[in-house]
């Protein structure tokens, strides 16, 4: 395996919010990679500053921001805008809003094609045909002909996943690809993606708040939390051996059928997450924290706990 | 007595054809009968568009059947009045973005129910959502707040405060925890289940995901193009699913147990639509151990103990 991309000691803020603070994690050639954390802990930001498409305003400063060992703030737009959607895709939570309502489905999966690899009409619509059909859909030439509101979101998360194949990028982001699908939908759509992931070989970087979708599709894991990752491992590791308070908290969150007795309460987190100012110290997980004390208010160390495993809590236990 | 009390309701919309096409009629709901006994839980799952959510608003009087009747705590929905209806059964939608006045303070949200009965001093209304507000959670200070300042899991304790602050006897909620992180989710399941304790509640509960529904319901309805094609206590339903549909919910429920990949439910890529009911067994085409007779015979219901099942090759 060769590393695909590398994220280092990454900020971001937006005013006076520190939305990423320090995250650092990698994908390498042939993996899935899940970022996992509440609504608001910096996942979507991570995926957005690699893209560069941060909103206007956002401060973006990192030791190492690299893909393919490519500098990526050391790029133009021009040059940026030749590696996204080609060499890198990105796939979005939200099919409906992704898809640009005015234009069907073919024209819409062809343009990148043209654009990056200035591809002809026909063989960009042939490529587009091909990928349809890889990605499960019957009847792709049909399928082209439409438009996205003729279809349900199961299909137009599908179409979102054949359009960034398109260009074979080596590395896919997808953002919660399948929150705002049925569980039933949801189960096939990620089933397409572990299968495609190891069929292209792929780099994967899966960003999601639920720990089931990391369990079964995940290689590794970060655990990311106000801004920071806060535990990182393999994810046979991570489920076995999790240290870090907050990933056994979000751990027993998950509803089990035939775990816990009707009745009893499910584990929960309490609180939220805290919005966090540049300058901030200490641990942020600490008033949600059973284990909080004075000394969390300080500078916290990083520990291994394994030569994959890495968490980020001053209790070494 | 019965809390809810549900026979043979039918509810059918009509889609308008296009310039030259024939107008198209969506069985929504298709001849649903059930109870549910003060105090219980019933949970209705089921994929999008199979008539969960028209069931909810048919129950909580937004809609009218076409067909079947509909009781609350022994009285017809259609005959009640609004503002006695709203005394008895109150609903919690899935999204707490869009059911808060933008506009309004927490305080008046929760207060407004109160206000529109009409009968109320201004201080007991003030007492009764302060009450509330504790109860469901939130501080005094967030009364003052506007829903923009809240987080995803607070304004659903908003939602939940302003169907409760009537003291009904029944909640509808559908698909309350949807559009929460699953952190906040168990917060809000363990407040859902500590108030039906507290307060001898009623729920109808609807939810796309079986493992949620199991958390709090006594009894499960599972719902497959407008009809409960199995029904069980919740215990028996998930210990010997007889249903395929009701297998293949419970197989894309995603535990986290690594090592096991991503199960292939065998639904195949075909939706169900419901303006076109299949005939025979309406899950046919999608299911993985139908044989040709499933494309022909409506399957009848087949009573068990507490529920039934509409399978043909059910035992």
């Amino acid at each position: 395996m060769s590393t695909l991309l590398e994220i280092e000691q990454l900020e971001v803020e937006f005013g006076r919010t520190a939305a990423v603070r320090g995250a650092s994690l990698t994908v390498e050639r042939g993996e899935t990679h899940c970022l996992v954390g509440e609504s608001g802990c910096g996942k979507s930001v991570t995926a957005l500053s690699v893209m560069n498409l941060l909103a206007r305003g956002a401060r973006r400063r990192a030791r190492r921001l690299a893909f393919e060992g490519l500098d990526l703030p050391g790029l133009s737009e021009s040059g940026m805008a030749h590696l996204r959607g080609n060499a890198m895709a990105m796939i979005f939570q939200e099919p409906m809003t992704s898809l640009n309502p005015a234009y069907t489905v073919g024209s819409q999966m062809t343009e990148v094609l043209r654009r990056h690899k200035r591809a002809s009409r026909r063989t960009a619509l042939d490529r587009a045909a091909d990928l349809l059909a890889r990605v499960g859909i019957t009847a792709p030439g049909l399928r082209l002909g439409q438009f996205p509101h003729q279809l349900s979101g199961g299909l137009r998360q599908r179409v979102m996943i054949a359009m960034a194949l398109m260009c074979e990028p080596r590395l896919l982001i997808a953002d919660e690809p399948t929150t705002a699908l049925d569980v039933t939908v949801q189960a096939q759509i990620l089933r397409l993606l572990a299968s495609l992931q190891r069929d292209l070989g792929l780099g994967m970087l899966l960003i999601t708040h639920d720990l089931g979708i990391v369990a079964r599709v995940a290689h590794r894991v970060s655990v990311m939390y106000a801004g920071e990752v806060v535990e990182s491992a393999a994810t046979a590791e991570l489920f076995a051996n999790p240290r870090h308070p907050y990933t056994q908290g979000l751990l027993r969150c998950v509803p089990v059928p035939g775990r816990i007795k009707r009745d009893e309460p499910l584990g929960s987190i309490p609180g939220t997450v805290p919005r966090i100012g540049p300058g901030f110290e200490g641990c942020a997980f600490r008033e949600r924290c059973g284990f909080g004390d004075e000394t969390c208010h300080q500078a916290i160390p990083r520990h291994a706990a394994g030569p994959t495993h890495e968490f980020l809590c001053r209790l070494p236990a | 007595m019965n809390a809810i009390e549900v026979k043979g309701v039918r509810k059918t919309f009509r889609l308008k054809g296009g310039l030259l096409g024939a107008d198209r009629h969506v069985v929504a709901v298709d001849d649903v009968s059930f109870a549910v006994p003060t105090g219980g839980v019933l949970g209705i799952v089921g994929e999008s568009g199979c008539g969960k959510s028209t069931l909810a608003r048919l129950i909580l009087g937004l809609l009218e059947p076409d067909a079947g009747e509909i009781a609350i705590e022994g009285q017809r929905v259609t005959d009640m009045d609004r503002r006695a209806r709203a005394r008895l059964i109150q609903p919690v939608f899935q999204d707490p973005f869009a059911s808060l006045n933008p506009l309004a303070r927490v305080r008046d949200i929760v207060a407004m129910p109160l206000k529109a009965q009409g009968d109320l001093p201004t201080h007991e209304i003030a007492k009764r959502v302060d009450d509330m507000l504790s109860r469901v959670g939130l501080s005094k200070e967030m009364g003052q707040r506007l829903p923009a300042e809240l987080s995803g899991g607070q304004r659903q304790r908003v939602a939940i405060a302003r169907a409760l602050v009537l003291r009904p006897r029944i909640v509808v909620c559908d698909e309350p925890t949807s559009a929460l992180d699953v952190s906040v989710q168990a917060q809000i399941l363990n407040l859902l289940a500590e108030l039906r304790r507290d307060l001898g509640l009623t729920y109808l509960f609807i939810s796309h995901n079986l493992a949620v529904v199991e958390h709090v319901a006594s009894d499960v309805a599972v719902m497959y193009l407008g009809r409960f094609v199995e029904r069980a206590p919740t215990e028996s339903l998930f210990r010997a699913p007889e249903h395929p549909y009701t297998k293949a919910l419970l197989a894309s429920v995603l535990t986290p147990e690594p090592g096991l990949g991503v199960p292939d439910v065998g639904l195949g890529e075909t939706l169900p639509d419901p303006a076109d009911i299949p005939l025979g067994c309406r899950f046919h085409p999608r299911c993985p151990i139908a044989e040709p007779r499933c494309a022909v015979e409506t399957p009848p219901l087949k009573p068990r103990p507490t529920g039934g099942v509409e399978c043909l090759l059910a035992s």
